[in-house]
C-alpha cells in the first residue's frame, strides 16, 4: 500500500508525546519524496494516455494515486509542523542554548528556524517594559519572594550573582539565591527548589 | 505539576478533521471495508490476493479511511463503503444494553472518531449510528469522569486501558486538575520544579548509556 513510509513517521512522533524530539527521519522523507514521484510520474503518464486515446477507464486509478499524493503531503507537513512545535517548546524549557544531544536531533534547517525564534523572541521581550525589556520566560509561577533556598543535584562549577560574588555550585550543597538567577537552572534540573 | 509548553495539534470536534493533526492522521488509518463498484487498472498490485493486473469492479477489499473518502463520490459511485462491525446493527444494541462493560480500546481505539467520519459515507443507518455514538459516550462519560477526579495517586492503567483515545484524553485532563490542585493544597504550586521534558531526557540518556 502506498503511504505506509509517511504513517511510520507520523507514528514516530506520536509514540514520544510528552514533547521529546526524536532524531529527524531524513532517510524516511527521502523515501515520501520519491514515492511521491514516482506517483506523479504515473499519474502524467496515464493522464496522458487518457487525453489522447480517450480512456476513461483509466480515470478512477490516477484519483487513487492522486490522493495517495496528497496524504503523502499530509503527513509530511503535519511531521514537519509538529516538530517545530516541539523545537519552539525547548527554547522555553531549557533557554537559547540547547544541549548537544538535542540539538544532535535536529535538521539543519531546524536548527536555523530555532536561531530565528529566538531572535524574534528576544527582539520581543526587549521591546516590553518601556525599552528596559522584560524576561518572559521567568517567573511564570508568581514569586512569593526574592531570594529563595536551593539545593545543587550535581556539580556546575562557579556561578556569579548580580553583586559580583562568585559561588561555588557543588553537589549537595546548598544555597540562598535571588529567584531570577537561578530559575533557568531549576528547569534544567541542576538546582532544586527546597521549599520549608 | 509541571509547567508544559509543548502543545500539540488537538484533534478536529465531530465530523471534521483537522488537517495538521497527528491524532487525526492516526485515525484516518484505520480500516473500513469497501468494494469497488468500477475498475482501477493498473494497480493490481495494491490487493494482495491475487495476480491481476487490474483492480477488477466488485472486488471486496479493505481501504484506509482517508483513501475512501477521497475516492468516494455521491453522483458518480466508485466504491461502496461498509460498516465495520462495532457500527453495526448488532453491536449498536450491546453499546445501548451497557455502555460501561465494552472495551472501547480494543474496539477502536478511535470508536468515537471513526464513527463520526463514517457519517461521511451515504448510509441509510447513519442517524441510528450517531445516536448510538452519543448515547455510549453520555453512557460512559460519568464513569471516566469520577475516576479522573477521584483516583488519586493510584494505579490508574486499569482504568485506563479499556477507554477510546477521546476518553483517555479527557481522564487525563481531568486527573491533572486533580494533581494540581492537591498540589496546591499541600502549598506545594509555587515550587519551582525542573521541567519534565528535561527529565525524561536525561532517563532516556540513562537509558541508552545502560544498553
Amino acid at each position: 500500500m502506498f503511504c505506509e513510509k509517511a504513517m511510520e513517521m507520523i507514528r514516530e512522533l506520536h509514540r514520544m508525546s510528552d514533547g521529546q524530539l526524536p532524531a529527524f527521519n531524513e532517510d524516511g522523507l527521502r523515501q515520501v519524496l520519491q514515492e511521491m514521484e514516482a506517483l506523479y510520474e504515473q499519474n502524467q503518464a496515464d493522464v496522458n494516455e487518457a487525453k489522447s486515446f480517450g480512456r476513461s477507464d483509466l480515470i478512477p486509478s490516477i484519483k487513487l494515486r492522486h490522493c495517495c499524493l496528497l496524504r503523502n503531503q499530509r503527513c509530511i507537513t503535519a511531521y514537519l509542523y509538529d516538530r517545530l512545535l516541539r523545537i519552539r517548546a525547548l527554547r522555553w524549557e531549557y533557554g537559547s542554548v540547547l544541549p548537544a544531544n538535542v540539538r544532535f536531533h535536529m535538521s539543519a534547517e531546524e536548527v536555523q528556524w530555532f536561531g530565528q525564534y529566538k531572535k524574534s523572541l528576544a527582539s520581543f521581550m526587549r521591546s516590553l517594559g518601556e525599552g528596559e525589556g522584560l524576561d518572559i520566560t521567568q517567573d511564570i509561577k508568581p514569586p512569593k519572594s526574592l531570594y529563595i533556598q536551593v539545593r545543587c543535584l550535581k556539580d556546575h562549577g562557579e556561578f556569579e550573582i548580580e553583586d559580583g560574588t562568585v559561588i561555588l555550585l557543588k553537589k549537595n550543597s546548598q544555597h540562598f539565591l535571588p529567584r531570577w538567577k537561578c530559575e533557568q537552572l531549576i528547569r534544567q534540573g541542576v538546582l532544586e527548589h527546597v521549599v520549608s | 505539576m509541571s509547567t508544559q509548553s509543548y502543545f500539540p495539534v488537538p484533534p478536529g470536534v465531530g465530523m471534521e478533521e483537522n488537517f495538521l493533526s497527528l491524532d487525526d492522521i492516526l485515525l484516518s488509518h484505520e480500516r473500513l471495508p469497501v468494494r469497488t463498484e468500477c475498475s482501477f487498472p493498473r494497480l493490481g498490485f495494491l490487493e494482495r490476493s491475487s495476480d491481476a493486473h487490474d483492480i477488477p469492479e466488485g472486488t471486496k477489499m479493505e481501504l484506509p479511511l482517508w483513501l475512501s473518502k477521497g475516492l468516494y463520490e455521491r453522483k458518480r459511485k466508485v466504491l461502496s463503503v461498509d460498516l465495520p462491525k462495532v457500527y453495526k446493527e448488532g453491536w449498536r444494541t450491546v453499546f445501548t444494553a451497557d455502555p460501561c462493560v465494552v472495551d472501547l480500546h480494543k474496539m477502536g481505539p478511535y470508536y468515537y472518531g471513526l464513527g463520526s467520519q463514517i457519517l461521511h459515507f451515504d448510509s441509510p443507518e447513519n442517524s441510528d449510528i450517531a445516536q448510538a455514538l452519543l448515547q455510549t459516550f453520555i453512557g460512559r462519560f460519568r464513569r471516566t469522569m469520577d475516576s479522573s477526579q477521584n483516583a488519586y495517586n493510584e494505579d490508574t492503567s486499569a482504568l485506563v486501558e479499556r477507554l477510546d483515545s477521546l476518553e483517555k484524553a479527557l481522564f487525563r485532563s481531568g486527573q491533572n486538575g486533580l494533581n494540581s490542585f492537591q498540589s496546591w493544597e499541600k502549598g506545594q504550586a509555587s515550587q519551582l520544579t525542573a521541567s519534565s521534558l528535561v527529565l525524561n531526557y536525561r532517563k532516556r540518556k540513562l537509558a541508552d548509556v545502560q544498553t
